[in-house]
């Protein structure tokens, strides 16, 4: 079903009709149709949830904890306060990694403090420090400690920097203290800022002063960072050997499978390569105002984009390194060939509804259309305004854009276009499913991947194909009922 | 080339080709790790008993627990009732994870809502957050019911629920009449089964009808049980037996609902006319005991009705289960129930031998453990360390004399209030020959190669276990499914190398 954008005005009016007034005021702002030469998609981001609807955004701890400290795999990440923060969030996102679970590498563990009611009342600092003890005992071979906060932290008044100080000078590594209560904010996306400026003000602050001998470095032209990648089934590999095969030597991965020696080490680079913007944007502004270290963003979901990556990624360096890019381009076109031939029949014009995080709800965009597929719809859990500015590059005009989308928009927007695959997260898969829609987990990869890179894109086009064409959808409906 | 289109490799296969065998060699350059020599030689010490005891006597740190926190278990009792939509007063990030968590294990659609509040909250208090919140979930969603509980955040700044609701009536955010029961759900006390035990509560309080003289059913909570399908079995049961019956808070088809091409909201089973009638019952028999306590308690002191826990669960379970309703209403148990106890005890005598004497660990939620200890003691298999992060004494105290009841449970050990870390040191401490707990029981399985018996929440990593009863005869039958073939597949595994181990490469087992 095609609509004019006109008609998809009218649909966007329709759906808020079931709002009471007020939150119908608030909701209109977050929902609009891309015109052709605006320079963004006209919506509103960034602003509180209204109550009672079902969103599916998280919270600062999930942002900070979750997102950008959590891959940093051989330090040890304490969910301080209650249990559930930790629990939830255990070995949830699969930022892999390689190393000993538990001996030297931490990422699949929980570790919490389990406040209970008489540490609510008498504050929990005393037993933080105590624990930061027992992880040293337990754990020796961790390189440090980050202290994620959760709600009642903050709310009690525990001075978890002020312990995070005083362990630290004792146990001789760093202590991070990360202020992300969960109230924080109106989404993860304050988490990631907040765990952001704990990289700059904990690590970048000392770590600048080490110098290069001391950390075993010795700097070459081609140093790059790789920053905003999270690893998910090894999305930061899958790019990472591009960046290699092109002459690049990566330094540091920030923070997927990366360790706190790449940490130190990223700010000693010739330029950060940032995947997710969102979530790592501060940190390279920082570095490029306090080291004067440039940074780019870059796409590597689907072939067209990876090979304008790759050559703006060149441009920045010599003619060997341009060379070089060209030759990489040219080494995986026959694989990038094979992939669209054989999936692209299968796919051409499926139309598809996105419904993502940080970088997304833009990037894959250029990856469905490299297969024929059509993005008709999309938007941000958690986007800031100048995430939407950047999606017009990416855009058709006319497509639907919804910011921090209800369940209930979501799936009115759904019934009413009816896409021909979702692309979203677990929370809404099997609404989806259940409304016999194809569906795909961008935030997981549905336990795929990686998608990343070349070899990424062809488990991209391998798992659309098999969402989008699996008998299953056609047994949806009985028989004698459709008769 | 790292990609044959015929045969496109992912993650479990892509990376273990050369290219990206190197790229992992060259990156240890950038990582500064401690040498193999040193990481072996701590792990190797991690399972020491100079680790066990170092480990046993942490006092602050937690690692690996098994329990999750109260409004988990009060969301998840709430979808058990007609039209309800669970809303979870405090800030949102938590609703987030309890709706990712259980569509996790559940592979179903979750709905709930939060009052999705922030900084300006935690100051002036949840009460705006909370009357929106009610107005918008109550014109949009059209629940028949709203299910109210709290995050830590909503306790900690001391929103009181009772009032806000009432203000939020007075006010005209929903109407006068219509239900919100509430429950104040502190994360930092108790654990997911205490926030299911506040919350049905906190329904029944609410919903609780006049009494107006016995109705002649019997009221049923199953607890904190994520086999919903043992609401299914219990009905058939109750049903062979002609017991008119209610069961309260009934989310099986919220957590198993048919894929028919539209997606339905609410799936409680359990409807409001139900609950408030469960008043005029003769009595009330509850599945688990610890996620049941208050709501006992209630059922008892309010509604002056007797109340019994029995757990249905193994041979005995079951039969002490149905002779106890037997005795209680008078009806007979059918023929058809001693055809299936037959077939259950039947195929226990089938694998006995394989499980006979199988050293074991355990860990999970309370009742569920002691659901798990009665049939595996029954099966001659030897408890060797049961670890319950949830627990009390009374607990302890239960499964004790449960222990001590077999001959084969006298090893045992009831590790109360300890985590799945703990678990680890007393596995490499003390070997045994199967562990039995959800998912998260993988890492223990990997670290220690004992062979994993999937059972419990969360499972996320295999498919459709919770579609099958784990109560009854039935459930017996499937215990024991899981947990001999679980033992096959590992001997299979141990003997599969040819012209080394699989001299005992059996066809016949």
């Amino acid at each position: 079903m095609t609509y004019t954008q006109d008609e998809k005005r009218q649909i966007i009016k329709e759906v808020l009709e079931a709002y009471p007034e007020k939150s119908r005021k608030k909701r209109e702002k977050h929902l609009n149709v891309t015109e052709e030469g605006k320079s963004d998609c006209g919506v509103k981001s960034n602003i509180k949830s209204v109550p009672g609807v079902m969103t599916t955004r998280g919270c600062a701890y999930a942002g900070a904890k979750g997102v950008v400290w959590g891959p940093v795999k051989d330090m040890i990440h304490l969910s301080h306060g209650p249990v559930g923060c930790g629990y939830y969030s255990w070995s949830g996102r699969r930022n892999y990694y390689i190393g000993t679970t538990g001996v030297d590498t931490f990422g699949t563990m929980q570790f919490t403090s389990d406040f209970q009611e008489r540490d609510i009342v008498f504050g929990g600092d005393k037993k933080l420090a105590k624990l930061i003890d027992e992880l040293e005992t337990l754990f020796p071979l961790s390189q440090g400690v980050t202290i994620e906060s959760e709600c009642p932290i903050g709310l009690i008044g525990d001075d978890i920097e002020a312990v995070a100080k005083k362990k630290s000078k004792q146990i001789g590594k760093p202590v991070v203290p990360v202020r992300c209560e969960g109230f924080r904010g109106v989404s993860q996306s304050l988490g990631h800022h907040i765990a952001n400026d704990t990289v700059r003000d904990w690590v970048f602050s000392k770590s600048e002063k080490i110098p290069n001998e001391e950390l075993g470095f010795t700097p070459s032209p081609y140093d790059v960072s790789v920053i905003g990648d999270y690893n998910i089934g090894g999305d930061a590999w899958s790019s990472r050997i591009l960046l290699e095969e092109i002459g690049l030597r990566v330094i540091s991965q920030f923070s997927g499978d990366g360790t706190l020696h790449e940490v130190m080490l990223s700010h000693r680079a010739k330029i950060n390569l940032i995947h997710c913007y969102r979530s790592m944007n501060y940190l390279c502004r920082h570095m490029e105002e306090k080291y004067g270290i440039p940074w780019l963003e870059y796409n590597f979901f689907g072939p067209t984009e990876i090979a304008r990556s790759l050559r703006e990624i060149a441009s920045r360096f010599d003619e060997t390194i341009q060379a070089k890019a060209e030759e990489v381009i040219a080494k995986y076109q026959p694989q990038t060939d094979a992939v669209i031939a054989k999936y692209r029949p299968r796919l051409e014009g499926k139309r598809v509804m996105l419904m993502v995080g940080g970088l997304r709800p833009r990037h894959v965009i250029p990856a469905f259309r490299d297969l024929g597929m059509e993005v008709i719809g999309t938007g941000y859990e958690f986007g800031h305004g100048d995430d939407y500015q950047r999606t017009t590059h990416y855009t058709d005009p006319g497509t639907l854009i919804y910011d921090d989308v209800t369940a209930y928009e979501f799936e009115e927007f759904a019934r009413k276009l009816k896409p021909d695959l979702i692309a979203a997260g677990i929370k809404e898969k099997y609404v989806f499913q259940k409304m016999a829609l194809p569906f795909r987990q961008m935030h997981s990869w549905d336990y795929s991947g990686p998608y990343h890179g070349y070899d990424g894109f062809a488990i991209f086009a391998r798992d659309m194909d098999l969402a989008l064409n699996s008998p299953t959808w056609g047994l949806v409906n009985a028989p004698w009922k459709t008769a | 080339m790292s990609q044959n289109v015929e045969k496109i490799n992912d993650h479990a296969r892509l990376f273990h080709q050369p290219e990206y065998q190197e790229l992992f060699a060259r990156k240890r350059e950038f990582e500064n790790c401690h040498s193999p020599e040193e990481v072996q030689r701590v792990a190797e010490w991690t399972k020491s008993w100079d680790y066990r005891e170092k480990n046993f006597a942490r006092e602050a740190l937690t690692v690996n627990p098994a329990k999750a926190c109260q409004p988990l278990g009060a969301i998840f009792a709430a979808a058990g009732f007609e039209g309800t939509l669970p809303f979870v007063h405090g800030s949102q990030g938590c609703v987030a994870y309890f709706r990712t968590h259980l569509t996790r294990h559940f592979k179903e659609p979750f709905s709930a809502v939060s009052s999705s509040m922030t900084e300006d909250a935690a100051v002036f208090g949840g009460l705006k957050n909370m009357i929106e919140g009610l107005a918008n979930s109550y014109t949009l969603y059209k629940p028949t019911m709203i299910a109210l509980c709290t995050t830590c955040m909503a306790e900690v700044i001391g929103d009181d629920l009772g009032a806000f609701i009432t203000t939020a009536k007075n006010e005209g955010a929903i109407p006068k009449e219509f239900p919100v029961p509430y429950a104040h759900t502190p994360s930092f006390v108790g654990s997911h089964i205490t926030g299911y035990d506040n919350m049905l509560k906190g329904i029944l309080t609410e919903l609780g009808g006049e009494k107006t003289g016995s109705n002649g059913k019997w009221n049923f909570i199953p607890g904190f049980d994520t086999y919903v399908t043992n609401n299914r079995e219990l009905d058939r049961i109750l049903n062979l037996m002609d017991i008119p019956h209610t069961i309260l808070a009934d989310n099986s088809d919220s957590f198993d609902s048919p894929n028919e091409g539209e997606f339905v909201m609410y799936n409680g089973k359990t409807t409001l006319a139900e609950a408030r009638d469960a008043v005029n019952a003769e009595g009330t028999i509850s599945l688990q005991a610890y996620s049941t306590e208050k709501t006992r308690a209630f059922i008892q002191t309010d509604w002056g009705q007797p109340t019994q826990v029995l757990r249905p669960f193994g041979i005995r379970g079951t039969d002490a289960f149905l002779m106890k309703l037997s005795e209680l209403t008078g009806k007979p148990i059918p023929r058809q129930l001693e055809i299936e106890r037959g077939r259950a005890v039947d195929a226990m005598t089938d694998s006995q031998a394989w499980l006979h004497g199988k050293r074991f660990a355990i860990y999970g939620d309370p009742d569920l453990v002691l659901g798990l200890l009665a049939f595996t003691l029954e099966m001659g298999m030897e408890p060797v360390h049961i670890v319950v992060t949830n627990s009390n004494t009374t607990f302890e105290a239960e499964a004790k004399a449960l222990l001590d009841s077999y001959p084969n449970g006298k090893e045992a050990t009831v590790w109360g209030g300890k985590d799945l870390w703990h678990l680890r040191s007393l596995m490499f401490t003390e070997p045994v020959d199967l562990l039995i707990g959800n998912s998260y029981g993988k890492y223990l399985w990997r670290d220690t190669k004992t062979p994993l018996v999937r059972i419990g929440y969360p499972l996320f990593d295999r498919h459709h276990l919770h579609r099958y009863p784990t109560l009854g005869y039935q459930g017996a039958i499937n215990l024991l499914n899981w947990i001999v073939n679980t033992v096959l597949d590992e001997l299979d595994r141990q003997t599969i190398i040819p012209a080394k181990t699989d001299i005992s490469f059996d066809l016949i087992r």
